[in-house]
């Protein structure tokens, strides 16, 4: 059998996430519960989850989390790693045996600032930096995987159903403003551990429920500027479009929502002008990054968090809301298992990204 | 009232309408059973000199000196087109003088013919139009 | 002598017993291959005049005619074909180059027909177009690669011109001169009818057709027929011609004879001369130059239009595309060596090139490859028969096609391949008024729509089952096409997957 990124799998999915706007911790097992309710929305072939604000001691590095097949992996990859970065912490991701998940490689994080010298010398912003160092472990290490590598948050992902691998991770002991949770349910696939969600780059985090027809479009498009689709998958490449058209073009997340999930033109062509006019080169420009086939998609990053579904919202996503908490999941018993009395529930239309951010940062950040 | 009209710049001088209405009016079920060594006497004529060409028939004249003329009433006007009853028609030619397009003629049958738009045929509808190939020949209001 | 008679290729079965005379094939024929005869007293025929054009067969009121290949043989010979040895005999008697006209009929493989469409089973839904939104307006030209906001943040729209299409499909370049005004009239009219695009063809744009300017991409080809700043100024694009699929190396060719006063006007050549144009630009032998040449006329519509560069599919496309990209080209338009044409040489129609299909898939990730591919779009042409190529097209990497042979059929052509001699009886590929009177725009005009509209219905139907509603998600989403009968390196330069992988 291929493993996932020699062959292109199409999954379906569930997914959850929870954002307190006051910035409250929330402990790991609450977002856990939540992705339980939808067991069945997952086949046991891949299971994740995305925490912010988890690591506030090493808030200023970059938290790397890896998979190694073995110690030759690790070995190489960490004296590359060594080369480009201090490391301020290292160790074992701490696990707890799960009997439903096998398998598992050598999981271990590293907190990290870049080597001045070598990152100087590369000409390039740090964020560039560390993205092609992560992309260069992930086609170049045999064996050797990042997947997470941003500051203050961190990803945890496995082979299993999701509740399983947030035990198995033990992430009632992690608390954070926001949690991301997916569950897998691939058609064809003894499945992978990095090909599990969230994907992450740097700070921003996918967790994806679909399959979209645009795929290859927009992997061609998108592979042009150096990123590389190693996993084949749609998360995967949704994540490089949000990374190349907010980080590297500067485009607002609500803009990049309306590239990516853009209006039909029969809508453009009834907004007032200056609207009109926008739409249209929001959508022309980037044409190739308007993603087609359903999917619903929660984009974590700091301080901030997306929802957005397909234009014609051919995957299920309900938000509620209960005091500064909002709770996004594709089926309501995830939200209500673990807040049975909302003030709000709504489910977003179709192309209507759904954006949320700490209070503090209202009006700044992305 | 829809009309069959003539536009001469599209007139290819192809001569099929003059078929097309010879059979149309000939009461056989193919054209080839109706027009097969038969010397054809069409009621849509092309009239050609040089490089133009283009069809004649009835008119469908609003003040029609045919009806005018007719002596024995075959000539009527019913919702604007010009029709002939061959029973009453007594052959006497006065129509097919005083026409000035020449649009009547002799018919087989002994009486007057002219271009009666396929209403009373089987085709309901100017087969010369349906025939042309070049839309030279329009039945249309205008 | 002799040795120069070639039995006629095609022979005229007429059915006398449904023959009624009518004599509409005799009048419709300007190669006059029939005639009443008045001895016999039927109708008869000859032969050896025909072309097989299908204007006799189309117009007979009793279906009594019908024109077959010929059994008349060479001793069979699978390497001295019948086709090889005719046409040592009329070379040997004339000593003149063999001219044929329309694309490269011989039969090479056609990579469109090895090309199978996806569509979209449980994991992913298709999408109806007669019940939900399904998008093919596309936009022509060079997208900016990064944004720029104001003082106050907002963006600022920083595109280079655009062509805005309802419809991925333009109707390629065909000069007045090789076709008739009327055919002219009807692709004009039929491009401002559909939302899209008529090219000029490198014969200059009618007085007539101005009113069309929005909607016309007009051309600067070797000859530079024909060309001045309002020929520029009142188009909506420009496009250079450096080649022609079906004649890739030299340049148009238009016979003394069809230079009619109203062409020696709309050329700007005096009447009755060749219009012949040189095989290079002669201030183009390199990419420097075309780089000049593409800012020369920018200047000259002070930056308000895009320049199209069209190259014939050779060899080395993918590397002449990058260059192209690079000279400040807005789009490349690339015809495959199966594209028409009025007139060229037969040995370069039937030899030189290479196939759409495969030069479009090279340039494509070439430009990838390289990182430039939004820096231009890329039309596709020579030999899109129906929307099924269009769509393949499209997967394969293109913007747009340009359509000339299947616009041409719409409006009555039967692909006989004799528009070199100018008597095209359905009247498009001539210039004699008896016979451009026989397409009346009005009808070409309504068939023209008639297609592409059918095609955009049959575009949106197949995007539908792939569960795309966007044109730009099928642009070089190679996913979706599967090859089939192809060897591993034709599927490696197509880009795709073989069938059941």
């Amino acid at each position: 059998m291929l493993r996932e990124g020699q062959v292109r799998i199409p999954s379906g999915c569930a997914i959850s996430g929870i954002f307190s706007r006051s910035g409250q911790p929330i402990r790991g097992d609450r977002i856990i519960r939540s992705i339980a309710a939808m067991h069945d929305r997952s086949n046991g072939l891949g299971g994740g989850f995305a925490g912010y604000g988890i690591y506030p001691e090493f808030a200023d590095c970059y938290a790397f989390h890896l998979f190694y097949d073995d110690e030759q992996a690790k070995a190489q990859c960490e004296a590359l790693l060594e080369r480009r970065f201090e490391i301020a912490s290292m160790s074992k991701i701490p696990t707890r045996k799960q009997d439903n998940i096998h398998d598992a490689p050598l999981i271990w994080r590293y907190f990290v600032l870049p080597r001045k010298v070598p990152l100087e010398e590369s000409e390039l912003d740090e964020a560039e930096y560390v993205v092609r160092f992560v992309l260069r472990v992930n086609t170049t290490i045999s064996g050797a995987y990042v997947f997470s590598s941003g500051k203050n948050m961190g990803v945890f992902k496995a082979v299993g159903f999701p509740e399983d691998v947030g035990q198995f991770y033990r992430l009632e002991e992690y608390q954070g403003y926001c949690w991301t949770a997916h569950g897998r349910y691939p058609t064809n696939t003894p499945g992978w551990w990095g090909g599990a969600h969230p994907f992450a780059l740097l700070d921003c985090s996918v967790v994806h429920n679909g399959e979209i027809s645009s795929y290859d479009a927009n992997r061609r498009f998108i592979e042009m500027f150096g990123y590389a689709c190693t996993l084949q998958t749609d998360t995967e490449a949704i994540a490089y479009i949000l990374d190349y058209l907010v980080r590297r073009l500067g485009l607002t997340m609500g803009e990049a929502a309306n590239v990516i999930a853009a209006p039909f033109w029969s809508t453009i062509d009834q907004l007032p002008p200056e609207e009109k006019a926008r739409m249209t080169y929001l959508r022309n420009a980037f044409s190739s990054l308007l993603v087609t086939g359903p999917f619903s998609i929660l984009v974590g990053f700091t301080g901030g968090l997306m929802a957005l579904n397909d234009r014609l919202k051919l995957r299920s996503m309900v938000v509620g809301e209960k005091d500064d908490m909002v709770y996004i999941a594709s089926e309501e018993c995830a939200i209500r298992v673990i807040q049975p009395e909302l003030d709000k529930l709504w489910a977003p239309k179709g192309g209507e990204a759904v954006l949320v951010t700490l209070d503090h940062q209202k009006g700044g950040g992305r | 009232m829809k009309r069959v009209y003539v536009n001469e710049k599209w007139c290819l001088g192809c001569h099929l309408c003059e078929y097309y209405c010879a059979f149309a009016n000939s009461g056989k079920s193919s054209m080839v059973k109706a027009l097969k060594d038969h010397k054809i006497a069409p009621r849509i004529r092309i009239e050609e000199r040089n490089n133009i060409s283009f069809a004649v028939s009835c008119r469908h004249c609003e003040d029609p000196l045919c009806v005018k003329g007719c002596i024995s009433g075959a000539l009527t006007i019913v919702d604007g087109a010009v029709h002939i009853d061959t029973d009453k028609c007594v052959g006497c030619c006065t129509c097919i003088l005083l026409c000035p397009y020449g649009a009547l003629s002799h018919s087989e049958a002994g009486a007057v013919q002219k271009c009666e738009l396929c209403q009373k045929n089987e085709f309901g509808v100017p087969l010369c139009v349906q025939g042309c190939p070049n839309k030279a020949i329009v039945y249309e209001e205008r | 002598m002799a040795v120069d008679f070639l039995y006629p290729p095609y022979e005229v079965i007429r059915n006398m017993d449904r023959c009624i005379s009518c004599r509409a094939c005799e009048r419709q024929c300007a190669n006059e291959v029939h005639k009443y005869d008045v001895d016999f007293g039927h109708m008869v025929s000859d032969e050896s005049k025909c072309v097989n054009c299908h204007r006799c067969v189309s117009l007979c009121p009793t279906r009594a005619l019908k024109i077959v290949k010929t059994d008349h043989t060479f001793k069979e010979n699978a390497n001295w074909t019948g086709k090889a040895i005719t046409e040592v005999y009329r070379q040997a008697g004339t000593g003149g180059v063999l001219l044929s006209s329309m694309g490269n009929p011989e039969p090479y493989p056609i990579y469109w027909d090895k090309l199978l469409i996806n569509a979209s089973q449980v994991t992913n839904p298709s999408i109806d177009p007669l019940r939900e939104p399904m998008e093919t307006r596309t936009f022509l030209g060079k997208k900016p690669g990064k944004i720029v906001r104001d003082e106050t943040g907002r963006l600022v729209p920083n595109l280079a011109p655009q062509l805005e299409l309802s419809i991925p499909v333009m109707f390629s370049a065909m000069s007045y001169g090789s076709i008739s005004y009327n055919a002219h009239a009807s692709l004009a009219r039929a491009a401002q009818a559909l939302g899209i695009y008529y090219n000029t063809g490198e014969g200059g744009l009618h007085q007539d057709f101005y009113q069309y300017g929005p909607n016309t991409i007009v051309q600067v080809a070797s000859g530079r027929f024909g060309v001045h700043k309002d020929y520029l100024n009142t188009a909506a694009a420009i496009e250079i011609k450096m080649g022609q699929g079906a004649k890739p190396g030299i340049g148009g060719h238009l016979p003394g004879l069809k230079v009619g006063p109203d062409i020696s006007r709309t050329r700007m050549i005096p009447e009755g001369t060749d219009a012949i144009s040189p095989a290079p630009h002669h201030d183009i032998y390199s990419i420097e130059d075309l780089r000049q040449l593409v800012f020369s006329l920018k200047e000259a519509t002070n930056y308000q239009k895009p320049v199209i560069v069209k190259i014939a599919a050779v060899h080395n496309v993918a590397a002449i595309a990058s260059g192209i990209a690079r000279s400040g080209a807005d789009i490349i338009a690339i015809d495959g060596y199966r594209g028409g044409t009025g007139a060229a040489p037969t040995r370069i129609r039937d030899n030189v090139g290479i196939p759409i299909e495969l030069a479009l898939a090279a340039v494509d990730q070439r430009l990838r490859d390289e990182g430039i591919r939004d820096q231009v779009s890329v039309v596709a042409a020579g030999s899109i028969r129906s929307s099924a190529d269009l769509l393949k097209a499209i997967a394969l990497g293109a913007d747009a096609v340009y359509i000339g042979t299947a616009a041409l059929l719409a409006l009555g052509c039967h692909l006989c391949r004799s528009c070199q001699a100018g008597k095209c009886n359905w009247g498009i590929a001539t210039q004699r008024p008896d016979l451009v009177r026989r397409l009346n725009p009005d009808i070409g005009v309504q068939r023209l729509v008639n297609l592409v509209t059918a095609w955009d219905h049959e575009l949106k139907e197949m995007m539908g089952g792939m569960g795309i509603n966007s044109i730009e998600a099928l642009r070089g989403n190679r996913l979706m096409l599967r090859g089939i009968g192809l060897n591993q390196k034709e599927l490696e330069i197509l880009g795709v997957k073989y069938a059941g992988e």
